[in-house]
């Protein structure tokens, strides 16, 4: 199945919501959805963005200080 | 009607408040943390947006180390239960509430040395005694910014210079400051900073929390309690990372978006501009007592050394009749006795009778302090002019 979207998992809801801030600043559209079962057993939710703008996301979050705990796409 | 009983809880609230709180139960609902769905989601943002605003108005390092809680006294309960271990000594003042006196005291028992420095009869603190009182296994300095019986503000940013220079933690309990006397926690050096949401935050009762500073390692906070936080679920430990490591169980969001609405007032109106409002009413008040034959007025007596929290009696009267007789025939609210605080009042020699305490916040106005005073005169004279013997306490 090709997915348009990759997901960024976080520690928890409140960094999640961190992170939707930190991408929204930085011009990257992201919607925090549940953290899909296959990836992870957390109840918390996650930030799904497009794949292309996977490295900006990535390069925003670490100038903010924010650490994914996995990037994977979906 | 006029409500000076502000230093217990602040009433009214600001425009904004319930309205949050309306929000959130009416149109949202739903438990943080606990699902993904929208309004899941939405009641996060809520949370995170009072940790926001919390953060600004103290100047905290980061949001997220911002814990929510029930109140004030839970926060200190965490700050001293979860850093005070056996063989650590902590140093708190004799003006200190029984929310950090209980629990030092109990600690105490559980192996904690603790040395209680005294201070003047107005409430003062002399930053030097604290400095005194710092041994080879002192960890922490434990003080409230502002006495919750004669508003004595304390030395904080000296408290906090003396911490840094011996390595030690500070803890602060703003309950009867946050929000009425600016507090700065990178440059007032408070390690650990623990608010109450429904005084001078002017948010709902049921809101407050404990602000780490960054030299406060999470890793050695020992959490009150343990449970459900949303995340790391397949975890049968708690997560060691804030706020979440202090925040097991379903927050009192409801409160908290009130409380978020309260710290947006407040920034809004400036801590500065609500400090000067409460520094004149608690002038005039002041003034007028020390005035007023038959009163003895407890504290600085200087406005500008305390926060508009004034704590008086009247000769011959009990400070119970005094309130009694202030809300059956005056319509005047406020608090009598020792306000949780017999330390306090050992301290300004007014244990075990109390006194009657005014508390002003940013809703009361000069007319109401006039219209008190003239209360307080006529019950001063009345009880002169009574013949001795007839007195109800006699």
């Amino acid at each position: 199945m090709n997915s348009p979207y990759c997901v960024i998992l976080v520690s928890s809801t409140s960094y999640a919501i961190r992170g939707e801030q930190i991408l929204h600043r930085a011009g990257v559209q992201c919607k925090l959805i549940p953290v899909p079962r296959h990836l992870s057993s957390d109840c918390g939710v996650c930030l799904r963005l497009a794949k292309e703008d996977r490295q900006a996301a990535l390069k925003a979050l670490e100038a903010a200080h924010l650490a994914p705990e996995a990037v994977c796409d979906l | 009607m006029i409500y000076f009983d502000n230093a217990a809880t602040s009433w009214p609230k600001p425009p904004g408040v319930v309205e949050a709180m309306a929000h959130f139960m009416n149109d949202i609902g739903a438990n943080p943390g606990r699902a993904g769905h929208r309004l899941a989601v939405e009641a996060g943002r809520i949370l995170y947006r009072a940790r926001e605003a919390v953060a600004e108005l103290f100047h905290a390092p980061d949001p997220l180390r911002v814990t929510f809680g029930q109140n004030v006294t839970e926060a200190l309960n965490l700050a001293l239960r979860g850093l005070l271990r056996p063989g650590d000594h902590a140093i708190t003042s004799s003006v200190e509430h029984n929310s950090v006196m209980r629990p030092l005291r109990a600690l105490e028992g559980q192996g904690v040395e603790l040395t209680v420095v005294p201070c003047s009869p107005q409430g003062f603190l002399d930053p030097h005694d604290l400095e005194k009182a710092i041994r080879p296994n002192t960890t922490m300095l434990v003080l409230n910014h502002a006495s919750n019986v004669v508003g004595t503000l304390l030395p904080i940013a000296e408290a906090g210079r003396i911490a840094r220079q011996y390595g030690l933690f500070l803890l602060v309990d703003a309950a009867q400051s946050a929000g009425a006397y600016p507090i700065d926690m990178q440059s007032d050096c408070i390690d650990l900073l623990a608010f109450t949401g429904h005084k001078s935050l002017y948010g709902p009762m049921g809101s407050g929390g404990l602000i780490l500073g960054e030299r406060v390692d999470p890793g050695r906070l020992e959490p009150l309690k343990r449970g459900g936080t949303g995340s790391r679920s397949e975890w049968e430990e708690q997560p060691p990372f804030l706020p979440d490591k202090c925040e097991s169980g379903t927050p009192n969001v409801p409160a908290l978006a009130g409380l978020e609405a309260g710290v947006r007032w407040v920034l809004q109106q400036g801590v500065e501009h609500i400090r000067q409002h409460e520094m004149q009413l608690a002038q005039q008040l002041i003034e007028g007592l020390r005035e007023t034959p038959g009163v003895t007025l407890y504290g600085p007596g200087d406005a500008s050394k305390q926060t508009a929290t004034v704590s008086f009696n009247i000769a011959g009267l009990e400070p119970s009749e005094v309130g009694l007789r202030l809300d059956e025939e005056y319509n005047i609210f406020c608090r009598v006795g020792l306000h949780c605080s017999p330390a306090a009042h050992k301290t300004i020699g007014t244990f075990p009778q109390g006194t009657v305490r005014f508390g002003m916040g940013a809703f009361n106005d000069a007319a109401q302090v006039t219209t008190a005073l003239q209360a307080i005169r006529a019950l001063a004279r009345g009880v002169h002019e009574q013949p001795i013997l007839c007195h109800p306490c006699l």
